[in-house]
């Protein structure tokens, strides 16, 4: 073990992708070191990871991306084609439209990630504890999960908006409410095949709770299929709730939310293309990256995931 | 045995890549085969499928094969197009692969599956070619070929399975046989009934044999000759008969492992491995 | 329930004596019930918790509080909240979901006529998805990692990102307004709507049955650019699953037995992997038939094709609660009974599962 003391590159490599790693730590980082690598190999999820990385920063610099204001009427600039003045052209009430799709990102980031943190938890706590304890309360918990599967996402969200009113909140709400149960089906299955192993038995012969076996011991064990499924979904969040802006019912104007900008550009189709067609394409970008970025973690975490 | 060669082998090395680096699975391994029953043993990972498969053209797709010489008769195994493959495979080399429950296709009827290996090599119409499979299904001994025939892989038990496979990999008469840990997926009480119906079908149709193992005792029962394998080398090429005189310390090693009833120590020896070995 | 769970954990030999083929029937039968009645108490509540006061959209602003307060009892909504359910149930199963404020039709009514367009759209835009996507998702197995598979998984990627009103707009846009190669919105031109007796609803089909030549071709020049924009996402999924199933099937051991054999690679391909693959694939297939209701709401609403996705949206824009409820329940119980239908057939395609 000579090349411990070697900090060269080729030291560190060995080290991390020794067979035979001489601590827990060690063993770790080769396998995210490996993890990583082949994760680089696949140049699609880079793209993917530099558009969601794009996305946040964005989102955080949004104010000082955008030419203008994003809200600012100016009707004397009514639907300009895209120029050097306007980017992207102009809108029906002559806004600016790159402005109002660099600050549509700020909603676009906000409604995925409320989402995913709302649903995910929900979801992985119905679902180990279904699989975990089985018996009625497994067959209680999914048969609940099954009836929320059985609507179609974006009609259930379309319902719950009809009750709550329209809004971005109550957007939010609803996609909420349609995303948890596939995350509790995972947990579930992740759960029912953990559940019987012997590290598990072990920690309850040293009298964990079961309370601690699901937070200690299950519970890690479905954060990386987890991860890429709610990656994978983030882009399906982007459409449904793009979708409901698109219907007036997701952000209420005149929030630059680009479902409800694509919709507004709908009367001008024919001549003025650029009013619906460019947010559109931010759309198509963002969902994409998280797909391409969902796939590859998918290759690296999760390789039996077929879907 | 005969001293007519079948196939001849010369230095041959299987190597796969992997996001770890190059693995070389077989190493240098060269043999001549006649008329005969061949063993090769070794523990996991030795090379020793990799061997079979590789004759066969079959080693998977980052592997990558290079032999100074890879003949079957007058066929350059190492220089063959797809099409010219399928000629040798089944009708000329087959294999019998380990287990059943997967090697079978679990949505086919067995009965189409054994009609299939006949008919790819064999021009017969269909009624024809269903009288052969039941006879072959007879002939590895399954009591009622019939039903067997228009049952589905999952229907039938593992030794059914096994003789299945051996039916099915016989029937378009070949002249080798390659046999991958044919039994070791069985329940014991089997494997030998299974292993019996092998040897005896080919030594009826005077076929070649390769038998590939771990089990040193079961190899040294039914072959003539052995080769042992570690690490993708050959340590040991030996006479089944001779093998009380195996010089090599590794297969003097996994003879020792053996239980004995008359053995007079209470400790099994631990096989023990040398790095030299490796690098013959 | 607990019975046929008790009969399963007591060993093979007695479950497969229990389950016959009646004993799979019943407990698909009572999954589908207590599903249903799932979406039935998740709609009653979606309904009861609306802000929207339904007494006063039925009386208007200006009825007087005795009005009112006898309509609310007319409507039941001072009964207990289990006894509303219990009517609600019973008029569902009697197919009643009450009044549509829109239109004044009863919502039944409104849904037998709107149905049979959404199901148009649908099953000419799985046909297509399913006649590319199998072949597609194939052929980018069997070329893993070389350009088809990259074209296909970037399809597919992008299948899955796109926001499917606004490619109905550009599709719109490109082919409708700037090429003019296809009809517009609508089923028909506005001028031919009155021509045509709705007999089955599926205006393919009634056009034919009129012996309308002309009829036909109108309406297959307006239904191919939605299907197409509908299709690309089933196509999208439907590839994805099938080059995913065919890699796990082409690495199975079988697919090298059926090498040593000497079958041909076409042959393993397309009757060893894709027979093995057609199993899942169907419950994909169903699944993906199932989404595109849900696909239609918004291409409906892009190609004002008056279906059921188009209804459900209008309705939900004029606060017509029975109408929305009415709609969601429908397309509620198709998916679940297209998801049960797929388990029935995975039942049959697997020789494994069928006894």
């Amino acid at each position: 073990m000579t090349t411990q003391t070697n900090t060269s590159q080729t030291g560190l490599k060995q080290w991390l992708t020794s067979d035979a790693p001489q601590s827990r730590w060690q063993a770790k980082c080769g396998r995210v070191w490996l993890g990583w690598l082949k994760f680089t190999e696949n140049k699609l999820a880079m793209i993917g990871l530099s558009i969601v990385i794009g996305l946040i920063l964005v989102t955080i610099f949004a104010p000082l991306l955008a030419p203008y204001d994003p809200l600012a009427a100016d009707l004397t600039n009514r639907i300009q084609p895209p120029g050097a003045e306007h980017w992207f052209g102009t809108d029906q009430l002559g806004r600016d439209i790159l402005s109002r799709v660099i600050f549509g990102a700020q909603y676009t980031l906000l409604i995925v990630g409320l989402v995913a943190i709302t649903a995910a938890p929900v979801g992985l706590l119905v679902g180990t504890a279904a699989g975990f304890f089985g018996g009625w309360i497994d067959a209680t918990l999914m048969r609940i999960t099954d009836v929320f599967l059985a609507f179609p996402k974006l009609i259930l969200a379309l319902a719950f908006v009809a009750a709550l009113g329209p809004g971005i909140e109550n957007a939010i709400l609803a996609i909420a409410i349609t995303a948890w149960p596939p995350y509790a089906r995972i947990a579930r299955a992740e759960t029912i095949t953990v559940r019987k192993s012997d590290f598990i038995e072990a920690a309850r012969l040293q009298g964990t709770s079961n309370m601690g076996l699901i937070t200690g011991h299950i519970m890690p064990m479905c954060i990386s299929s987890l991860v890429v499924r709610v990656t994978l979904d983030m882009a399906g969040m982007i459409l449904i709730a793009a979708g409901l802006g698109f219907l007036g019912l997701g952000a209420q104007p005149p929030m630059p939310e680009w479902g409800a900008m694509v919709s507004d550009g709908r009367q001008f189709l024919l001549e003025q293309w650029w009013v619906a067609t460019v947010p559109g394409i931010a759309i198509l970008i963002v969902s994409l990256g998280f797909n391409l970025l969902g796939d590859g973690l998918r290759d690296v975490l999760d390789p039996r995931g077929g879907d | 045995m005969s001293n007519e060669t079948l196939l001849s082998v010369k230095n041959l090395e299987v190597t796969f890549n992997t996001p770890k680096g190059d693995v070389h699975a077989v190493r240098g391994v060269s043999f001549n085969l006649g008329r005969e029953r061949l063993g090769i043993v070794g523990e996991s990972g030795s090379g020793k499928s990799q061997t079979g498969r590789a004759i066969l053209g079959l080693t998977a797709a980052n592997g990558k094969i290079t032999a100074d010489q890879m003949t079957f008769h007058d066929v350059d195994l190492a220089n063959l197009t797809p099409k010219q493959w399928r000629k040798v495979r089944g009708a000329r080399i087959s294999m019998i692969m380990q287990d059943p429950k997967y090697s079978l296709n679990p949505v086919m009827t067995i009965g189409d599956q054994i009609i299939e290996a006949y008919r790819e090599h064999h021009k017969v119409n269909a009624k024809e070619a269903r009288h052969r499979a039941i006879d072959m299904l007879d002939a590895v001994k399954i009591r009622d070929p019939e039903r067997v025939f228009n049952s589905y892989p999952h229907e039938v038990s593992g030794g059914m399975g096994q003789r299945v496979m051996i039916a099915m990999m016989l029937i378009p008469d070949p002249e080798l046989i390659i046999a991958d840990e044919p039994t070791s997926a069985l329940d014991v009480t089997v494997q030998l009934q299974v292993m019996a119906i092998l040897d005896d079908l080919v030594r009826d149709r005077g076929m070649a044999l390769i038998f590939i193992s771990h089990d040193l005792q079961l190899v040294s029962s039914f072959c003539d000759r052995v080769l042992v394998m570690y690490q993708g080398h050959v340590v040991e090429e030996i006479k089944a008969s001779a093998l009380h005189e195996a010089k090599h310390p590794y297969t003097k090693g996994l003879l020792n492992c053996l239980p004995k009833m008359d053995g007079d120590h209470s400790d099994l020896p631990i096989l023990e491995r040398e790095a030299s070995w490796a690098e013959g | 329930m607990s019975a046929v769970k008790r009969k399963k954990r007591d060993g093979r030999n007695r479950a497969r004596f229990a389950s016959g083929p009646t004993g799979t029937f019943l407990r698909l039968v009572f999954s589908l019930a207590i599903t249903f009645f799932g979406l039935l108490l998740v709609t009653f509540l979606i309904g009861r918790v609306l802000p929207i006061d339904p007494v006063l959209a039925a009386v208007g602003d200006h009825a007087s509080q005795s009005t009112y307060n006898r309509v609310r009892e007319e409507m039941g909504l001072n009964l207990p909240l289990w006894q509303q359910f219990f009517i609600y149930v019973s008029n569902v199963l009697q197919g009643d979901f009450g009044q549509s404020v829109l239109t004044s039709n009863s919502v039944l009514y409104d849904i037998k006529r709107v149905f049979p367009a959404t199901l148009e759209l649908a099953t000419i835009a799985t046909i297509i998805g399913v006649a590319l996507g199998i072949p597609a998702g194939v052929f980018a197995a069997i070329n893993k990692g070389k350009w088809p598979d990259h074209v296909v998984r970037v399809i597919g990627l992008a299948g899955h990102s796109m926001p499917i009103f606004w490619l109905g707009l550009m599709g719109l846009l490109v082919f409708y307004m700037k090429l003019d190669w296809v009809a517009g919105p609508g089923r028909l031109d506005s001028f031919y709507v009155d021509f045509i007796e709705p007999t089955t609803g599926l205006m393919l089909v009634d056009t034919l049955i009129e012996g309308d030549i002309d009829l036909f071709w109108n309406a297959v020049s307006h239904i191919v650019l939605p299907a197409s924009i509908l299709a690309y996402f089933s196509l999208a999924y439907i590839a994805r699953m099938t080059r995913s199933f065919m890699l796990e099937q082409l690495s199975q051991e079988y697919i090298l037995t059926a090498r040593v054999k000497g079958i041909s690679e076409h042959r393993i391909i397309w009757r060893h992997a894709l027979g093995n693959v057609m199993v899942p694939l169907v419950t994909v297939i169903a699944l993906s038939y199932a989404n595109l209701l849900e696909g239609s709401v918004l291409t409906e609403i892009v190609f004002a094709w008056p279906g059921l996705g188009l209804y459900i949206t209008n309705s939900l824009l004029n606060a017509d609660m029975n109408a929305v409820l009415g709609g969601t329940i429908v397309v509620g119980a198709v998916f679940i009974s297209v998801n049960m239908l797929s388990d029935v057939l995975y039942r049959l395609l697997d020789p494994r599962a069928r006894r």
